[in-house]
């Protein structure tokens, strides 16, 4: 049984984690254009600052023995009334101690990544406040000890979220893809929201410890009810089946947000959710299996997007959506796979984190062109990119000893525990895995040049290139350090539970015969992308490949189920509630050119209208009072 | 006709007693009753010029000793003037909420920088939209100052109608307030015609929701003999069957409530009354007839129909439900930022409904805190909008603010935080007041009432975050209005709004704390 220590020491700065960056947000969003200059210094010193403190943090928590390492620090009562409260108040653990290092050290090499990617940028002041104030609202996320307090990183979260994909509003996609960042991602939040207050109802507390301590006493239907709407919640802010059509429209943003928000941290942020809430999850087994559905039905839609895409970015992101479905499905296995769901994640950070930073680099030396069909050849014009790049392949597609195949490898053998129809999926999406992303190494870097005529790649500074390499170590280095030093599965299990994995073949055979499919598909992809031509125009495809292109219609699907109802919904109020709308601007208008008379016949009228609204709301509360008396 | 006989005789007129009376209890309603009628003399006697320092002096002096006096007058709980009024915890506290909410609103009205005409008044009021008089008036600067009494008496009739205890008091606080408000949205500067347009359609629909609470008063009185909220309630539980007699007086006297905190069906007079009326009395009537006209509604339910409670809840989560929905979705299409704010009044109106509908004491408390937040979020609101300006005043177009975020970041910035409250996005004082609500909801059993709420917050949400994204992801272009610097009187009540938007998102727990002591209605 986990103790919960007091904060005392470091961990008595456990506010500061969150208060540096939220501090140097304020700084540069406030005070304007005086901070012009240093600003953007002064938000990498303070994730920096953040991230030397987490590491400190690792240290000291490593002194202790595994039943100690849960510090809790009440800052105040937030919200006390009646039955309810919340209280300001922060939790670190084991889980959320490896996501403050994910987010303050990814965040930090971001940041310093940014000073040249942004360099020429206008606004770059405003750029970098709201980093600063996506790493608060994300520790805000990671470090709620209650429910609520995580709703309101939540929020924060997805609100700095639009804010920097609708970063370059002279764009009009940028701004619509906020847009519909913004809306998707609602409908998540209600689950979440739901969630909450079902939660509130049930247990009587919206703390970690309260929840998790009675969990077992509730209902497995209302546990049932509950995990589905967290599910819902993790759904939205992951880019899951079936709310997963705005992660590639929020490709817009600049490529470091792509990098930092839609790829290391906050689109995992629904693997989290969903990881700390094991408790609930283990109990209600309708919601896990549904887990694993929505889990792997989004590993194969990301990964056939990412096969078909010729947009450098675009690709990743189908890819990070494919990556995040193993996670969510890792984390729908149970006890089995929690550890697993939050080692591929880590190592998925830091690999994917230097995908992105790698195509920006690209995207950098090429006048910000992302289409991979006029790339190719850039081998040995930008050597450190492509190096670092391959690396993060490697690892993203599982090659030994690279970092992503021991995170992956783990994820398909507990599949395979669970069941041998999950585990196979897993693992031909693995293959697919490495059909795409040869395909992408192989049109960038390979191949030949099929640039514009006045294209002049070049390597980008070493403000750039040193996130790239710092990163491409960690790809490296990453699942073997985790595994074997930092025995990853020990560190997690007094907050998430361990099972061990025991299968019937040596798991030397799955991991082969996955190594075999990911091959295959590599081969494939490089013999026709690398070998034969890449024609610069786009073939039409089979039908496979132009619903891939079309993000599997995704975009149809919520027009035609959500927001053609929603619109002629709103008209149809609109003219039944109040046909004065349009005739006071005519009115307005009327008056304007001096027919007052007319106006005043409107007004009347519509006085009228208004009197006889209310009559009849008024006959129907009469109605409504003596029916329900009567009935 | 020989109760009406008897009423006659002398010998009953002189043995009439008077009924005692606790007056300092109701100092606060006095007060403001003094003031107003002072304030009415100053308007008949003092030379213009003198006018206007000795108006605002009265004006917020009043309110600050009433305010003192509420202040003084914590943990009383009693009945007074004959049953007539009841001074309990929820009335001083909303009576403390709604002066502070009034002061600032006392200061919007006293603006005069914003206009480069003078303020948002017109400078006479009598004289017809368009007329050689009119241009007159103006082209002399002709400032108005009889907007000071009628806030005054405004405020009077609120603070009794939070108090009245029984339902002719109620009625005739519902007139003092009412009456007032309907002049001064009449009393636009600019765009007249629509001002006066709203007056009119607000005085007509009003006088008709009087009459049905007016009716409803009858019928309750016909059932159980007496007006009082108490009695009724006693005559409710003392009889089993009821006729339905009883369901008619409760939905008329509802009805006539449901008016005036603008409840879907009986709505409409909002957009049009919130569009027409001068910003500053838009503010105003937004943020206080809202807690005023729901702490008469919580006490005629709680008290009064709480024996009935299996009988209006059912019609109360229509409406809410009703409320909420149409609210939020008709905000969305609209294009006019004071109309937008008006149907996203009527959806707030629908989410206190959920508190209000919980008949709790946990219910009460989070309607009470929703309607503090929500008024001082409000007052704010419309302080913006009567900043930002283009050459023909305000620019109330959604065109116009496209880019706002540009130029005039700081503005721009708050009028966000405000959006964001109404949303109820975390760490404001909407986020704590919606959860608070829902939260009660829940726990009296009302799960799908609160489905629906969620579900409405976010279709809600929808368009107020529209305004941000409008302002920060849009260019300017031509039709961009400009912010103007407003004197201190706006910058104050601003900045208190948003101060306490963000307190009572992050520190709430002072407010719930006091609204935990004070308690329920008095019996």
């Amino acid at each position: 049984m986990t103790e919960l220590m007091p904060a005392e020491g470091v961990f008595s700065l456990i506010w500061l984690l969150i208060a540096l960056p939220l501090a140097g947000s304020a700084v540069l969003i406030f005070g304007g254009r005086r901070t012009n200059s240093w600003g953007p210094y002064l938000a990498i010193l303070m994730v920096v600052g953040s991230a030397a403190l987490g590491w400190t943090m690792l240290l000291s928590m490593m002194q202790n023995s595994p039943e100690q390492r849960t510090f809790d620090q009440t800052l105040y009562s937030w919200v006390f009334a009646g039955s309810f409260q919340a209280d300001m108040a922060f939790q670190l653990d084991q889980l959320s101690m490896v996501f403050v290092l994910l987010i303050t050290t990814v965040g930090a090499l971001i940041h310093i990544y940014s000073l040249g990617y942004m360099a020429h940028d206008a606004n770059r002041r405003k750029f970098f406040g709201y980093l600063n104030l996506f790493v608060a609202a994300m520790l805000i996320l990671v470090l709620a000890n209650n429910y609520l307090l995580l709703y309101v990183g939540w929020e924060g979260v997805g609100l700095t979220s639009y804010l920097l994909i609708g970063f370059w509003l002279h764009k009009p996609a940028a701004a619509a893809a906020a847009k519909k960042a913004f809306i998707i991602n609602r409908v998540g939040d209600v689950g979440l929201s739901l969630a909450i207050m079902l939660l509130f109802v049930t247990f009587g507390s919206v703390s970690f410890q309260d929840v998790f301590g009675v969990a077992d006493q509730a209902s497995e239907g209302t546990l049932t009810a509950i995990g589905l709407l967290l599910l819902l919640a993790a759904a939205g802010k992951s880019a899951q089946f079936p709310l997963q059509a705005w992660l590639l429209d929020a490709m817009e943003g600049p490529t470091p947000v792509s990098a930092l928000i839609h790829a290391a941290t906050m689109v995992t942020a629904g693997v989290y959710l969903i990881v700390r809430s094991n408790v609930v999850f283990t109990a209600a087994e309708w919601a896990a299996t549904a887990v694993i559905i929505v889990g792997v039905i989004t590993m194969w839609m990301g990964a056939i997007i990412g096969s078909a895409k010729d947009d450098i970015k675009k690709s990743l992101a189908g890819s990070t959506m494919s990556q995040i479905g193993y996670m969510i499905t890792a984390a729908g296995l149970g006890p089995i796979g929690y550890v697993f769901a939050i080692f591929h994640l880590l190592t998925h950070g830091v690999f994917k984190a230097g995908l992105f930073l790698g195509a920006g680099s690209v995207m950098h030396g090429m006048r910000d062109n992302v289409n991979m069909r006029r790339y190719g050849a850039l081998m040995g014009l930008m050597g450190i990119t492509a190096v670092t790049f391959i690396i993060d392949y490697l690892a993203i597609i599982g090659i030994p000893p690279f970092a992503g195949f021991w995170s992956k490898d783990s994820i398909i053998h507990a599949a395979f525990e669970k069941s041998t129809l999950v585990g196979i999926l897993a693992m031909l999406a693995a293959g697919l895995t490495g059909f795409y992303m040869t395909r992408m190494v192989a049109m960038t870097f390979f191949g030949k040049a099929r640039w514009e005529d006045d294209e002049h790649p070049h390597e980008s500074p070493k403000v750039m290139t040193i996130p790239l390499i710092i990163l491409a170590i960690g790809a490296t280095f990453l699942g073997m350090a985790l595994l074997f030093w930092g025995n990853i599965k020990t560190w997690l299990e007094p907050v998430t539970g361990l099972e061990e994995v025991e299968l019937p073949l040596p798991e030397l055979a799955y991991g082969g015969m996955t190594l075999v499919l990911v091959i295959i598909g590599s081969v494939i992809a490089w013999v026709m992308y690398a070998r034969r031509s890449v024609p610069v125009e786009a073939p039409r495809g089979s039908w496979l490949t132009r619903a891939a292109r079309n993000e599997l219609y995704g975009n149809e699907v919520n027009d035609v189920l959500v927001v053609r109802p929603s619109y002629h919904a709103s008209r149809a109020l609109v003219w039944f509630d109040n046909r004065g709308v349009d005739g006071l601007v005519n009115g307005t208008a009327a008056f304007v050119g001096g027919l007052s008379g007319r106006l005043r016949r409107y007004q009347t009228g519509f006085a009228r209208s208004y009197a006889l609204s209310m009559v009849g709301g008024a006959v129907l509360v009469v109605l409504a009072l003596v029916l329900v008396r009567a009935s | 006709m020989s109760a009406l006989a008897t009423v006659a005789t002398a010998d009953n007129v002189s043995t009439f007693q008077m009924p005692s009376i606790n007056y300092y209890a109701i100092t606060p309603i006095l007060i403001m009753f003094g003031a107003a009628v002072v304030s009415v003399l100053v308007e008949a006697f003092l030379p213009r010029g003198a006018r206007r320092p000795v108006q605002l002096v009265l004006v917020l002096g009043s309110l600050a000793a009433a305010f003192i006096v509420t202040v003084d007058l914590r943990g009383t709980r009693l009945v007074t003037g004959d049953g007539a009024i009841a001074v309990d915890g929820p009335t001083l506290l909303l009576w403390g909420a709604l002066l502070v909410v009034a002061f600032l609103a006392a200061l919007l009205f006293a603006e005069r920088s914003i206009d480069p005409l003078g303020d948002a008044f017109a400078p006479r009021a009598s004289t017809l939209p368009g007329s050689v008089d009119e241009q007159e008036f103006t082209r002399r600067g002709f400032l108005q100052t009889e907007i000071w009494p009628f806030l005054l008496f405004s405020v009077t009739g609120m603070l009794a109608f939070i108090a009245a205890n029984d339902l002719l008091m109620m009625f005739v606080a519902l007139e003092v307030m009412s009456l007032p408000l309907y002049l001064l949205a009449g009393m636009a500067r600019r765009r007249r015609l629509l001002s006066q347009e709203a007056a009119l359609k607000y005085f007509l629909l009003g006088a008709f929701s009087s009459a049905f609470f007016l009716y409803g008063a009858a019928m309750l009185y016909g059932y159980s003999g007496s007006v009082g909220l108490v009695e009724i309630a006693d005559t409710l539980s003392g009889k089993t069957a009821e006729g339905t007699l009883v369901f008619i007086g409760v939905a008329l006297l509802t009805v006539g409530l449901l008016f005036k905190i603008a409840a879907v069906p009986f709505h409409q007079w909002a957009p049009d009354a919130y569009q027409g009326a001068p910003t500053p009395v838009t503010g105003f009537m937004a943020a206080t007839v809202k807690i005023a006209a729901f702490g008469a509604l919580l006490r005629v339910l709680y008290v009064g129909l709480g024996g009935l409670r299996w009988d209006w809840e059912p019609m109360l989560w229509v409406i809410a439900a009703l409320t909420m929905l149409v609210g939020s979705i008709i905000a969305i299409t609209q294009t006019d930022i004071k109309r937008m704010l008006a149907y996203s009044s009527v959806a707030q109106a629908g989410f206190i409904l959920i508190g209000v509908m919980a008949a709790s004491p946990q219910g009460l408390g989070s309607a009470i805190f929703y309607l503090v937040a929500y008024a001082f979020t409000t007052i704010g609101t419309f302080a913006v909008v009567s900043m930002v300006r283009d050459a023909s005043g305000e620019a109330t177009h959604l065109s116009a603010w496209a880019g706002l975020g540009k130029n005039s970041p700081v503005v721009a910035a708050v009028f966000s935080l405000f959006m964001l409250s109404l949303a109820g996005i975390p760490l404001t004082s909407g986020f704590v007041a919606k959860f608070g609500v829902f939260a009660s909801a829940i726990d009296a059993g009302n799960t799908w009432i609160v489905i629906i709420g969620v579900i409405a917050s976010i279709i809600a949400a929808f368009f107020y975050v529209r305004v941000i994204v409008l302002m920060y992801f849009a260019d300017p272009g031509p039709d961009t209005a400009s912010v103007v610097v407003p004197s201190a009187f706006t910058t104050i009540a601003l900045t208190a709004s948003a101060v306490m938007t963000i307190a009572l998102g992050i520190f709430p727990q002072w407010l719930l704390d006091i609204i935990g002591q004070a308690g329920v209605f008095i019996r």
